[in-house]
């Protein structure tokens, strides 16, 4: 595992409403984390984005309406750039019958705005390569 | 990917791309002893980018200047690095690094690289493996690496030991930043920004600090002062042009190889500073007779002369 965990958080594509990313960004980093906050991006900029930091994890907040195809799209990129070990996730409002697509496209774990901060952080240690 | 292999990183190095830069930045970043390893092979590569320092208070705007000033570069062809530096947080030891939150249009470009990399116990500073990727960035051919530092490290590691020039940052109405600079708090800089000059006050610190400035007259460059609005994109030309000129000069007078010399010493020095007090403190930390010494030396039965040498034998091996 990581010594130190580095987590690039962004909102996804022109969602720019939800101020959760903001507030688990910080949350984060009281627990530790190095996270890089990007804020609103495409796939292509998060994934250029992980690259570059060298990211293991990656946090997608959506406000919903985009997360079905922009959700699997940065999955399949960062595998297309080689990053196949890195863990992400999606927050923010989802529909539950869409959780299970998610998954199966590769998205580690789907957290609502309900979700404890030491749920989240759990996850992610227990999950990071 | 515990511990590198050597192989890995010959490999890395060879591909010389993005994927391969940020691999190796983040295995120093994870494990900063990997740096033993991988900086042996990349002292071969050379380098020749100008190291620029962008440092001055939080919220100045360095980071909107970064994107302007990268951008403008590479759009003219440059390769460029970039490297912000954040403070971590004393209470959690996490981060929040959100330099490029300022640089989103830079994302698109491929000639741009920018890592962010949090300060962890250098404080203000910039931590000692920042040295090494800057040669990183530079072995991956960049033409230009930008560094951004919150200016405010004084015993730490400093952006001018690592940068061939240091711009300094500042707004408007902050009269602060002269006393700080004169009181050695900030940096000496090669150049002067005052930013956010779209605010009311701008000319009035312009004036200040070209006061401050024409005490130096007589020293063959004269840091000149600078205005910007990073967010209209005005001043940036100018800017880029005068970094420029410093390059120049640096060449023309023979102190771009006379202060890498010196910096590559320095680092040197501080690297054996660093391990040798490791290795000692090690030591000491197992020897059951030298820390009886020191508790003696706390009630000063030993002076602490005669321990040092004591100390010095056992551990280097040279007759201190
Ligand atoms: N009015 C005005 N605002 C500016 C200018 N340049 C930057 N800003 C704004 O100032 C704020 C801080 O800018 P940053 O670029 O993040 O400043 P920074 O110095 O990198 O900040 P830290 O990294 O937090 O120390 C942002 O809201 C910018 O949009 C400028 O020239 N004029
Ligand atoms: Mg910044």
């Amino acid at each position: 595992m990581s010594e130190n965990i580095k987590v690039v958080m962004a909102k996804l594509g022109l969602d720019i409403h939800w101020r959760g990313a903001v507030a688990l960004t910080r949350m984060l980093r009281d627990q530790g984390m190095e996270v890089v906050y990007l804020g609103n991006q495409f796939p292509e900029s998060i994934v250029r984005s992980a690259v570059q930091e060298g990211a293991d994890v990656v946090g997608l907040s959506t406000l919903g309406g985009n997360h079905l195809t922009l959700g699997p799209k940065v999955v399949e990129m960062l595998k297309e750039q080689g990053l196949d070990d890195v863990l992400i996730l999606m927050g923010g409002v989802i529909p539950p019958e869409d959780i299970p697509k998610l998954k199966e496209a590769g998205i580690a774990e789907v957290f609502g705005p309900e979700s404890k901060i030491e749920t989240i952080t759990d996850f992610i240690r227990n999950n990071v390569a | 990917m515990l511990n590198i292999e050597e192989g890995k990183i010959k490999q890395f190095l060879q591909q010389n791309n993005p994927y391969a830069l940020g691999k190796l930045l983040r295995e120093i970043e994870n494990r900063p002893e990997s740096s033993h390893r991988i900086m042996r092979f990349v002292y071969g590569y050379g380098g020749k980018a100008h190291v620029i320092g962008i440092t001055g208070p939080p919220g100045v705007g360095k980071s909107t200047l970064i994107e302007k000033l990268a951008g403008h570069w590479a759009e003219q062809g440059l390769e460029i690095g970039v490297l912000c530096i954040d403070p971590t947080s004393p209470f959690s030891g996490g981060a929040l690094l959100g330099d490029r939150i300022r640089m989103q249009n830079l994302t698109e470009s491929d000639r741009v690289f920018i890592k962010s990399l949090a300060s962890r116990d250098a404080g203000g500073g910039m931590p000692i493996y920042a040295f090494d990727m800057i040669k990183l960035f530079e072995a991956f051919g960049k033409d230009i690496v930008l560094v951004e530092t919150v200016g405010t490290g004084q015993l730490e590691f400093r952006i001018s030991e690592v940068a061939d020039t240091v711009a300094l940052v500042t707004g408007p109405g902050t009269g602060d930043a002269i006393q700080t600079i004169k009181a050695g708090i900030m940096e000496i800089a090669e150049l002067y920004i005052v930013n956010q000059s779209d605010r009311p006050g701008s000319e009035e610190t312009v004036r200040d600090l070209k006061m401050m400035v024409s005490e130096s007259v007589g020293k063959r460059w004269v840091p000149p002062v600078l205005e910007t609005t990073a967010t209209k994109k005005r001043g940036i030309t100018e800017l880029s042009e005068e970094l420029s000129r410093h390059k120049k000069y640096l060449e023309s007078s023979g102190l771009w190889q006379e202060r890498r010399r010196e910096r590559n010493r320095k680092f040197f020095t501080r690297l054996l500073f660093e391990h040798c007090w490791q290795k000692i403190n090690k030591h000491i930390n197992h020897d059951q007779e030298i820390r009886d010494k020191i508790s003696q030396v706390e009630q000063e039965k030993c002076d602490p002369y005669s321990l040092l040498h004591e100390v010095l034998s056992a551990t280097l091996k040279i007759d201190g």
